[in-house]
């Protein structure tokens, strides 16, 4: 196995043997492979810098590298934007490591040799995250190669496999050249990725949120908090931003333009389809302090005559956000609030038992002036799961969830 | 007429006066936590700036030079500023730590060496606190064996227990004791018209011929300078510019909230600077006026508060010490392994377990550990560790200035934030400033330590 770090300034010789230059960079082509170091920058004093390609190379060592080519079949070398650079977009930045789930700093980068006919190709299998990367990094140069081998052995190895490797890219053009993508990031919890996102820079983390999936996106930002979430969202393009908002609950996207300067979330509830708009518009209206501000304004109800089979029925064919459904809430004929049933109960209750028979003891209501407080009092004394909140007709207008005391509680 | 209809009515009358009291005294309250919560790292990093080796470099600039010294507050209430001012700054818009920032700029080697150099550098400082400890101990006749363990374990358990954002506001309200100077000041009894003139250059002054009389020029010599370069190293660290770019970035202060940081730095040198100014003068009145010129002990140093306390002088003045040390040592250590953590890639931050951040918790127990241990059995060393601390924190500065100007002058970091002209001018000349006066003093405490070696 070799390191990049042995190899760089490496000398390198042509197929004569006479000497080009030192190495001083490598490139991967991602939109070739992914892996492979495609192009070797070599560098001799004043001279126009040359690139070797992956099958010039005959033979790699630390410290030397022989080609099966003349030195005028080099290319001179073009900075090219879509090949990554291990040295400057590798060494020494941060990473995610998608197997561990956290963000991490790359010391070195391990190389594997293949043979291929006549050349010898450089692979990247890992990189280094920990100690023996550092010693290398540190005597590379001013001390013999023997030394720092047996100093890093001393060691205990820290590397994270080139799969599991994600890199961070705040410029998009930059991002798509290189291929990076953030499928990786999708399949881990929303809370594991938002510890992520919180580890990284202001421009890293709008990065990957805005390339994430909207409803990805929606759910770390419901992890992260208010603070961020608010900064990611003002600078994301709006209609992406607007997208994002329409996955979230409606609580959570009103809480968030809250945050917004005025502007801002007046742009992007234009973004968003009427409907949805109209139901953050309704909750932005609430002071954040009182029940109303609480409250989510998406619920399930239904009318309490109908049986549990007609409403277990109608819930599968409904499009219902799984998280906010623990509880059902009753209207009776005037369509005014009549009771909740807790999901729980549903479940067990017979086909053809009416909502009514099922629904619970005593009948909970809060108006949306109600404060806080009151809130909170409420949920302890009857160990709530869920509110409803009605008008001053007596018709549900929301529910706050017991989530939604608890992040309160916690604030 | 005490029967029970009678208390229920007097009990109603109360709580309904309590109602109205509350209703008076809420609002306060919420501004007071306002007020808690605002207390940005600006002010925190400012004021850890007064600590044992401050106060002490405060008093005998006052004790030595009086007046004369003034005049140096002004230039640098600006140089720490403006310092501190850009590390926020880049804080704010990359995101990032100062560590961070130059391992990525700079490379592994580089940021290797310059760790190191802090590590060795607050290393010193964290020794230096722990010597205020026992300084502030004796006064109350209390042994270092005692007071110096029992503050070590103290400051290492407040970190562990995860309290640390709540001890900082408590020391942080402690630093009132500070305000016993301001006051020990006016009952001194001091020129304050001539005090607040020698704010402006004496050397200038001097040439205004209706002012003249009253203005003492400095002397040219090279214990002024020294002083002078004392009480910059002392109030412009290299650590604070470390901390407060982290700190910030942990608040998630981000452009838009920048503004609100900037004035918190703001606020934070220049509060500094008047406990500095106030010091000074309370010395000069008291002191230096009564041809008292060297301080070597706490005990010459709490004579300052003679005026206000009388002769509860040192038990003041040790109480502030005691508070500014621990203060510090709470701040330093957390701080130098957290800064070196995440620049070399070790786990970082207190919401680790001890087994997954063993490199972050062993260096910031050692710290404590070594600063316990030296005092206790070096003490006799303590004053040259003082000096050497300054001069080292003197020497680490400018280089530490010059990373930060070349990374806060970096377009593709900064975008549209780098520096302005006027600010990079001032900027560059006060860290050329600062590496001139080092300069002075590394050879002057070279040649002090080589003449009187250390029995």
């Amino acid at each position: 196995m070799l390191y990049a770090t042995e190899l760089m300034g490496a000398k390198t010789y042509d197929v004569q043997g006479n000497y080009v230059g030192k190495i001083r960079e490598f490139f991967i082509e991602p939109a070739d492979q992914s892996n492979r170091i495609a192009h070797y920058l070599l560098s001799r004093g004043s001279f126009q810098p040359l690139v070797a390609r992956h099958d010039q190379v005959a033979a790699v060592a630390p410290g030397n590298v022989r080609l099966n080519v003349n030195e005028r079949s080099l290319e001179p070398y073009e900075p090219n934007e879509a090949w990554l650079a291990v040295q400057k977009d590798l060494l020494d930045q941060q990473i995610i490591d998608t197997s561990g789930r956290k963000v991490v700093r790359v010391n070195d980068v391990d190389l594997a040799e293949q043979r291929t006919n006549g050349s010898i190709e450089l692979r990247v299998t890992q990189v280094d995250v920990g100690l023996p990367g550092a010693v290398r990094r540190l005597f590379q140069g001013i001390a013999p190669q023997k030394f720092i081998r047996k100093v890093q052995g001393q060691f205990p190895p820290r590397s994270i496999r080139w799969e599991f490797v994600n890199l961070v890219e705040s410029d998009p053009l930059r991002r798509v050249k290189l291929r990076i993508t953030h499928e990786k990031l999708e399949d881990l919890h929303p809370a594991d990725l938002a510890d992520i996102v919180e580890d990284l820079s202001a421009a890293e983390r709008q990065g990957i949120i805005a390339s994430l999936d909207e409803e990805t996106a929606a759910e770390v930002l419901a992890e992260l908090d208010a603070r961020l979430t608010s900064q990611i969202v003002e600078k994301l393009d709006p209609e992406k931003a607007a997208d994002i908002l329409e996955e979230m609950a409606p609580d959570a996207a009103a809480d968030l333009l809250a945050d917004l300067p005025k502007e801002t979330s007046e742009e992007l509830l234009e973004e968003m389809p009427g409907h949805e708009a109209a139901e953050v518009r309704e909750l932005l209206e609430f002071d954040p302090s009182t029940a109303g501000g609480m409250m989510n304004s998406e619920f399930v109800f239904v009318g309490e005559g109908s049986s549990r089979e007609e409403v277990l029925k109608w819930m599968r064919e409904q499009d219902l956000n799984l998280d906010q459904l623990d509880t059902v809430v009753l209207l009776d004929r005037a369509a005014q609030f009549s009771g909740t049933v807790p999901v729980a109960r549903l479940l067990l209750a017979h086909p053809e038992q009416t909502l009514a028979d099922l629904k619970i003891e005593p009948l909970l209501s809060l108006p949306p002036d109600a404060s806080e407080k009151e809130v909170f009092e409420i949920f302890d004394k009857y160990n709530l799961r869920m509110l409803t909140i009605v008008d001053e007709d007596k018709r549900p207008v929301g529910a706050i969830t017991v989530d939604d005391v608890v992040s309160r509680l916690l604030k | 007429m005490w029967n029970r209809e009678n208390l229920e009515a007097q009990w109603a009358g109360w709580t309904e006066r309590a109602e109205r009291v509350m209703s008076v005294v809420r609002p306060y309250r919420h501004r007071i936590a306002l007020f808690l919560a605002v207390v940005g790292p600006g002010l925190i990093v400012s004021n850890v700036d007064n600590d044992a080796g401050g106060i002490y470099t405060y008093a005998q600039a006052g004790a030595k030079y009086g007046n004369t010294v003034l005049w140096s507050l002004i230039p640098m209430t600006i140089a720490l500023y403006v310092s501190l001012e850009m590390c926020s700054r880049m804080g704010a818009v990359t995101g990032k730590g100062l560590s961070d920032l130059i391992r990525e700029e700079f490379g592994f080697r580089v940021t290797f060496f310059l760790m190191a150099a802090i590590l060795v550098v607050n290393l010193g400082n964290v020794m230096a606190e722990f010597t205020g400890v026992f300084w502030a101990s004796e006064t109350f006749g209390v042994s270092r064996f005692i007071s110096v363990p029992l503050a070590g374990l103290l400051v290492w358990a407040i970190v562990v227990a995860g309290t640390a954002k709540w001890v900082e506001r408590i020391f942080l309200s402690i630093c009132v004791v500070y305000l016993s100077y301001v006051v020990s000041a006016f009952f001194a009894k001091p020129e304050w018209l001539i005090a607040l003139l020698h704010l402006l250059p004496p050397q200038l002054m001097h040439y205004i011929p209706t002012v003249r009389p009253f203005v003492q020029v400095p002397p040219f010599s090279a214990g002024y300078a020294i002083i002078l370069a004392g009480l910059v190293g002392t109030t412009i660290a290299p650590w604070q510019h470390f901390y407060l770019q982290a700190a910030v970035v942990e608040k998630r202060v981000g452009p838009r909230q920048y503004p609100a940081t900037r004035n918190d730095v703001l606020v934070g040198s220049i509060s500094c600077m008047i406990i500095v100014f106030f010091i000074i003068v309370c010395t000069s009145s008291t002191l230096f006026v009564n041809g008292i010129h060297d301080i070597d002990n706490a005990g010459t140093a709490a004579l300052a508060l003679k005026p206000l306390a009388g002769k509860w002088a040192s038990a003041l003045f040790a109480i502030g010490l005691l508070n500014a040390s621990l203060f510090a040592a709470s701040i330093l250590p957390l701080s130098t392994s957290y800064v070196i953590c995440e620049a070399l890639g070790f786990e970082s931050g207190i919401d680790n377990k001890f087994s997954e951040a063993k490199i972050f918790y062993g260096l910031y127990t050692a710290l404590i550990a070594m600063g316990v241990i030296f005092v206790l059995f070096l003490g006799r060393f303590a004053n040259t560790i003082l000096l050497w601390s300054q001069v080292l924190n003197g020497f680490l500065l400018p280089v530490v200035m010059i990373f930060v100007l070349i990374l806060v002058n970096r377009r593709d970091l900064m975008g549209e934030q780098t520096n302005p002209k006027g600010f990079n001018w001032v900027a560059w000349i006060s860290t050329v400033a600062m590496i001139v006066l080092t300069l002075m003093v590394a050879y002057s405490s070279i040649r002090e330590l080589m003449s009187h070696p250390v029995s």
